[in-house]
């Protein structure tokens, strides 16, 4: 084992994820703290765009994993392929983004190579031991616990998106091919098909805005308010569970304890009182606005602004002003 | 075809969660423990495989905690299951999901299955890490957070889609495999009483470590994290409540958006 923190740069399709340049801020602290290099894995079909990307982030050096069999995730050929990685480098820590891909992925490589597992990370510290301790989210954020890591093994973390901030700068770094090697019956995956969903809306998931609505949206066309207003912001759509199971918006944009938990760095929720179970879903979001006509809203309390008002006028006035701002 | 339902048992997702005196745990006094509501989805699923295919032999659930876990696996087996498996050990408390799924995946092992399913994460400690990390010690493949599925005729692949960012991806697999079934895939059936006290008759086999071949091999080679200093979730600090008219407090919001909060 070295001392080295590797990343793994998640791509898909040549793009890099936005949380692959984000995880290299901590990597980069902890690197300091072991005397180690931080060492970047990229892995995939064509990956030459995004490993440029990752080379504009200051990172010591990077190992390549590229095959055509790579070129969409599956859990098999990329299991192989990033325990091959971490094998190569031999690093203390190695971080993915808490994505579906590296929630996928980190603990299924865990497995492989007998390392200790970390998911959804948001703190990472070395100790005077020089064990790791990382602090997350548990019981769907109403609670935090810290992790502690053994010594003797790999630490694999997750780490949860819009944490930190994307890493910039340093020069370009030393770059290692890493030949691909199919793993015994790495066949029994075939990706049929990789379909986009929704066309034109962001995903939950990948969007640095929310804007999302409850019951009080009465019905699937006032929603297109909110889809106003998600445009001028390049914002995603998102539903309380009242919502979708009242059939306003499909369960895929579905945001709480049973749909999607989402980080972004806005949220704006729009007639959505605030159950336990929604709050479990978008408590950890940077700025949280929450617009309702009840002023007793549970929302309210974990809303860093609040309006009290009919959401049918406010949010058209919103959309209104941001056009303004933005010219 | 066999099949085994990996099955928790979890805080009720309503509980208000309290941090214990000694800060390393949750205060566990009167909280309502329940069916882990992703692991629902993977016992209906089973049932229901079980009852449209000819093929299936049977539907095995598994629980891992202690004696009131019990309470889930008669779940379990009042929707469908044919028999259950509980593991209950002190020594597996203090397991992490990496230990946990290499106990798991010795007592599979013996078990034979074709089909193994689970929630695709619990939502005591939300960490996901079970399903894959037990596909891999069993050396199957898996497909996590599936929200479709279909097993072809002759029960030696399936069809799954999961949701990823913004798309949905739809992959052939070959069995025996693992799925951990998203929300969306199906809904669990109530669990009527008659059914309940039918369930209190099904075979389950209690197992301690010791009945579990290679166990302390196993869980001593892997995984090995602790929890520790359980912690309360950071304070917000309390909000702005914007006034005025729709069109004044909107202006107001979108300033204080780019100025104060600069998130726009």
């Amino acid at each position: 084992m070295t001392n080295d923190i590797l990343i793994f740069a998640e791509q898909r399709g040549n793009k890099l994820h936005p949380a692959a340049l984000q995880i290299v801020t901590p990597a980069k602290e902890l690197a300091i703290k072991t005397g180690g290099k931080v060492v970047a894995c990229v892995i995939g079909g064509n990956i030459s765009a995004a490993t440029d990307a990752i080379d504009q982030t200051g990172v010591d050096a990077i190992v390549t994993v590229s095959d055509a069999a790579l070129e969409n995730y599956s859990a098999l050929t990329y299991r192989s392929a990033f325990a091959a990685a971490l094998e190569r480098v031999q690093p203390k820590v190695a971080l993915l983004p808490a994505t579906f891909m590296g929630r996928d992925l980190a603990p299924r490589v865990g497995a492989r190579l007998k390392a200790a597992v970390a998911t959804d990370v948001v703190e990472l510290a070395i100790g005077d031991d020089g064990a790791l301790d990382v602090k997350r989210p548990i019981y769907n954020g109403k609670a935090f616990a810290s992790v502690k890591f053994p010594t003797d093994r790999l630490a694999l973390v997750s780490v949860r998106p819009n944490t930190f901030p994307a890493a910039t700068g340093g020069d370009s770094a030393a770059r290692e091919e890493i030949p691909y090697a199919a793993g015994a019956g790495d066949d029994r995956i075939t990706v049929k098909e990789v379909a986009k969903a929704g066309g034109e809306v962001k995903d939950v998931t990948e969007a640095d805005i929310i804007v999302a609505g409850g019951r009080a949206l009465k019905n699937e066309e006032n929603f297109n308010i909110l889809f106003e207003l998600a445009k001028v912001l390049d914002a995603a759509v998102g539903a309380s569970r009242a919502a979708c199971d009242a059939g306003y918006q499909p369960h895929s944009r579905q945001i709480g304890l049973t749909g999607k938990t989402v980080t972004p760095m806005l949220y704006i929720a729009c007639g959505i009182s605030g159950a336990i179970q929604h709050l479990a879903g978008m408590r950890g979001s940077k700025v949280i606005v929450a617009i309702n006509t009840d002023k007793e809203a549970p929302l309210f309390k974990v809303a860093d602004y609040g309006i009290v008002g009919d959401l049918f006028k406010v949010i058209p006035a919103v959309t209104e002003e941001v056009m303004r701002m933005k010219g | 075809m066999k099949i085994l339902v990996v099955v928790r048992q979890v805080p009720d997702s309503t509980t208000s969660i309290k941090i214990a005196a000694d800060g390393q745990d949750i205060d566990r006094a009167g909280v309502k423990m329940v069916v882990n509501p992703f692991d629902e989805f993977a016992i209906e699923l089973g049932v229901q495989l079980k009852e449209k295919r000819s093929d299936v032999e049977g539907v095995t659930a598994l629980v891992v905690g202690p004696k009131q876990a019990a309470e889930a696996l008669r779940t379990a087996l009042a929707v469908g299951c044919d028999d259950g498996i509980h593991l209950d050990d002190d020594a597996f408390t203090k397991l992490d999901e990496l230990q946990l799924a290499a106990v798991i995946a010795e007592v599979a092992k013996a078990g034979g299955y074709d089909l193994v399913l689970t929630g695709k994460q619990e939502i005591d400690l939300d960490s996901g890490q079970l399903g894959p990390a037990l596909a891999e010690l069993l050396d199957i493949p898996h497909v996590g957070a599936a929200v479709k599925f279909e097993l072809s005729d002759d029960g030696k692949s399936f069809t799954a889609s999961r949701r990823i960012e913004g798309a949905e991806e739809v992959v052939e697999v070959k069995t025996p495999a693992l799925v951990t079934i998203d929300k969306g895939l199906v809904e669990m059936r109530y669990p009527s009483l008659p059914n309940l006290m039918k369930a209190k008759k099904k075979p389950v086999k209690a197992m301690t470590a010791a009945d579990v071949a290679g166990c302390a091999e196993a869980t001593g080679a892997i995984g090995g994290s602790t929890l520790h200093d359980f912690q309360p979730p950071p304070e917000r600090p309390p909000g702005k409540i914007i006034d005025g008219e729709p069109d004044e407090a909107a202006k107001e919001l979108v300033r204080l958006l780019r100025e104060e909060a600069k998130v726009l």
